[in-house]
């Protein structure tokens, strides 16, 4: 079950087998997963197909989109161009993490309250993004924050709406290092 | 992408080894561009020696008075390096004008240098390309080529280094450590990066199984006068089509050293000294500008849909070079004055 399908390589005569999978330790949400995968499963891959957190979202595969966006050591990266076996000691956050059904993140609150999303699909990624960009803590005005989410695109065009959620949550930590 | 195997290892020697041990071995550090050429096909490694753990992050100091950025610093972390944004603000800015912030976040100092052409037909494994398949032909000569080179170009190939980040490290004059097989070696920024010429395969003088420890920025940072211009079809998140790091020292209204490279316009970074020479010694002028800029484009070569080239990277050098004058650096810098 755990075997990803190795058919087309295994099967062509005179290719090789392709080597076993192997065992990988990863930390999601804190909590620790052993997962027995190919060293080419991407991060993506193994915390969609594997772990089965659907949240992270496949957009192009190819680091030009954002939808895959997660937290690595409280890091933004593109989950699709980075391999699982990369980052065996690493605290990985994805959007479960952020939030619970209960209790919203208040970046989720945000994109709620500012209609930052029609189809929202690449919400968890711009969620995921901004809070990347809270920790990093260097955007602040409207245009800092465009610029430090050029990384995430919507194909539906909700960049107002995002930008709005994003700023209001942005001010509100501002706000609570002044106080 | 294919099967392949994968190590990490924690020391540069061990590397070395381990990726001469595996024929058809590469090094993996952020991953970013070779992970991106594995699932398009176009780059096969049969096993991967991973980087990370290497103790090669640090940004230290040198003996020389200059700066040392570790191969697997992120561009990140560099760009946002105290050190760098005082004493290299050129380099910080070329950085930021790069990718995304995930992508920075990813992306080692060591894979900016080593990333291969965005040209379209080298991605697509269906087209002729002598530098994914050499001697397969250059479906960008003939054929749409609007964000090819227009300067040291071959018959072989039109296609442009990438990157931002090495643009600026030209014109600072950095030098490239590696370690290899046969032992270290340093290698001057400027003879990193090769020309197409009849080998368009190699993007680099590295011999094979060589490594990328570190950059050393020599202590002249430009810090003063200097900017990094990046146009593109958009304004983030977007490769040049043309891009210039100028630098000037002045003393007074004269220009008593100078450094000038573009990038997007080449198959390396394109410093021309000529062009500083003809700065050097001279009034801060849109006249003098206007020369090293006329010098820079005079071989230049359109190839169609790319002819624009030439006058945009004209008056991109002087709107740079003004700019580096004036000390007011390009609308990028919303950049610098973030809080850090």
């Amino acid at each position: 079950m755990l075997h990803p399908s190795t058919s087309s390589a295994a099967g062509a005569a005179g290719v090789a087998a392709p080597p076993p999978t192997g065992t990988v330790r990863l930390t999601i949400n804190g909590q620790q997963h052993t997962l027995q995968i190919a060293p080419w499963t991407t991060l993506l891959d193994a915390l969609r197909e594997y772990v089965h957190l659907t949240g992270t979202k496949k957009g192009c595969d190819h680091g030009q989109c954002g939808a895959c966006t997660v937290l690595v050591n409280g890091k933004r990266i593109n989950s699709c161009l980075s391999l699982a076996v990369m980052h065996e000691d690493h605290d990985i956050t994805t959007i479960e993490g952020l939030g619970s059904q209960s209790t919203l993140h208040p970046l989720q609150q945000a994109f709620i309250d500012h209609d930052a999303f029609q189809c929202g699909y690449c919400t968890p990624g711009q969620i995921c993004s901004a809070q990347g960009l809270i920790n990093e803590g260097r955007a602040h005005t409207e245009e800092e924050i465009k610029e430090h989410m050029s990384g995430n695109l919507c194909r539906c065009g909700a960049y107002a709406g995002i930008l709005n959620a994003v700023k209001e949550v942005v001010d509100a930590k501002s706000n609570e290092v002044k106080r | 992408m294919n099967p392949f195997t994968y190590s990490s290892v924690t020391a540069v020697e061990d590397a070395v080894r381990d990726n001469a041990s595996h024929e058809g071995a590469a090094y993996i550090g952020g991953g970013t561009n070779l992970l991106d050429l594995m699932k398009e096909n176009v780059a096969r490694p049969t096993h991967l020696v991973g980087l990370n753990k290497l103790p090669l992050t640090a940004i230290e100091p040198t003996p020389e008075g200059g700066l040392r950025l570790g191969a697997l610093a992120t561009n990140a972390d560099t760009a946002w390096n105290e050190e760098v944004k005082r004493r290299y603000p050129l380099l910080n800015q070329a950085i930021l004008a790069g990718a995304s912030p995930q992508l920075r976040n990813m992306a080692t100092n060591g894979g900016n240098l080593m990333q291969r052409t965005r040209c379209y037909y080298f991605y697509d494994t269906a087209t002729p390309c002598n530098k994914r398949e050499p001697g397969s032909g250059c479906s960008a000569i003939g054929g749409f080529n609007r964000i090819h080179a227009i300067l040291g170009t071959s018959e072989q190939c039109i296609a442009t280094h990438p990157s931002d980040m090495c643009v600026a490290l030209a014109a600072l004059a950095a030098t490239v450590r590696v370690s290899g097989p046969s032992g270290e070696r340093t290698i001057p920024f400027e003879d990193f990066h090769r020309l197409p010429g009849n080998t368009p395969e190699r993007d680099n003088n590295l011999e094979p199984g060589e490594l990328i420890t570190g950059l050393d920025l020599p202590a002249k940072g430009f810090e003063k006068n200097f900017s990094y211009l990046k146009l593109r079809d958009r304004n983030s998140y977007a490769f040049a089509l043309v891009s210039v790091a100028a630098a000037l020292e002045l003393d007074g209204n004269t220009i008593t050293d100078a450094r000038l490279a573009l990038g997007g316009v080449a198959h390396k970074p394109w410093r021309d000294q000529e062009a500083e020479n003809l700065l050097k010694g001279q009034p801060a002028t849109p006249e003098t500008f206007a020369r090293a800029a006329a010098k820079v484009v005079e071989g230049a070569q359109g190839y169609g849909s790319n002819n624009f080239k030439i006058e945009l990277a004209r008056r991109a050098i002087v709107r740079a070079l003004k700019q580096a004058a004036e000390g007011s650096q390009h609308a990028s810098d919303v950049f610098l004055n973030s809080n850090p």
